[in-house]
């Protein structure tokens, strides 16, 4: 059936296709994932009375050029 | 707002929530049509069906290309301007240029299979190819092997403008040697020679492909601060705990 679609090299073609969307839908799952996990430990921490210096302020340009976080 | 001002990870963050379902869902359905296209359009007089790879291979191997472009100006905002973003663009473009680096030798590896009638030749399109990835790769192991993170920073922005060198590479190495891999048929002087109705599919498929590195790239930017926050607070928790 691959061979009438796509000629004798479907294989070759599917399996392109194939890894690559696979390779790349895992790196997004994985992306959102660790996302999540990211989020769900700072509510933790925040949970905890944990909180970053410009949070308790409110200001949006804490950042400066030496700390993101 | 001025662009200077997303440069601020509080507004990125704020920016990166907004768009991400939206750059999401555009590279989705960019992606449908391209791929649509593609499957849709006529064989190859030469490769037959087999030319259909080329929609994904050749978007890979200039989003690599691309993306280790991007990692250069990052370095540079890393070296020269220290700005906290451009580390944390840096970081997180890393792995996901090195996917599409992969992905293009992969897929190439599989084109020439049945067309050149091998997976491998030590060819100077093929090998420059290996090196951006090896560069890549490199990338990752150095900022994982120094503990210090703006150390690492600084160390990964040398390496990637040493290695910036093999783009031009890369992209001329079809050029100046004579190589197995086909010369460029798409950007080169004099236009494309490439037929418009395998043109257009490929050039859809490469919007959609950029569509999703720039996604993938802006949920990793955004996953970056939030960890470079979240070892903050531990370490502000570790230190208010060993105060008391």
């Amino acid at each position: 059936m691959i061979d009438a679609m796509l000629g004798e090299h479907g294989g070759f073609i599917l399996a392109c296709y194939g890894v690559s969307l696979g390779v790349l839908g895992a790196m997004g799952a994985w992306t959102v994932l660790d996302g999540r996990r990211l989020r769900r430990h700072l509510a933790q921490m925040e949970a905890r009375g944990v909180r970053r210096r410009s949070a308790r302020a409110g200001d949006v340009r804490e950042s400066t050029p030496e700390n993101v976080a | 707002m001025a662009l200077m001002d997303l440069a601020n990870p509080t507004r990125f963050l704020a920016l990166a929530e907004r768009v991400l379902p939206w750059l999401a869902g555009l590279s989705a359905a960019t992606l449908a049509v391209g791929f649509y296209l593609a499957f849709r359009a006529p064989a190859d007089y030469q490769q037959g069906e087999t030319v259909r790879i080329m929609y994904i291979h050749v978007p890979f191997a200039w989003l690599a290309m691309f993306g280790y472009s991007l990692l250069a100006l990052s370095s540079l905002g890393i070296l020269v301007w220290r700005h906290p973003l451009a580390d944390v663009a840096h970081k997180a473009l890393a792995p996901i240029g090195a996917i599409f680096a992969f992905l293009c030798l992969f897929t190439g590896s599989l084109w020439g299979r049945p067309m050149w009638g091998t997976y491998w030749v030590w060819d100077a399109r093929l090998t420059s190819m290996l090196v951006l990835l090896l560069l890549y790769l490199g990338l990752l192991a150095l900022r994982s092997a120094i503990e210090d993170p703006n150390q690492a920073g600084r160390a990964a922005a040398v390496l990637t403008l040493v290695g910036f060198v093999n783009v031009p590479i890369v992209k001329f190495s079809v050029d100046w040697w004579n190589t197995l891999h086909q010369p460029a048929s798409v950007f080169r002087m004099g236009g494309p020679t490439i037929h418009s109705s395998l043109l257009w599919p490929l050039l859809v498929c490469a919007v959609g492909f950029t569509l999703l590195m720039t996604t993938l790239h802006f949920a990793a930017m955004r996953n970056e601060i939030l960890r470079r926050r979240l070892r903050a607070l531990e370490a502000r928790a570790a230190a208010e705990a060993a105060y008391v």
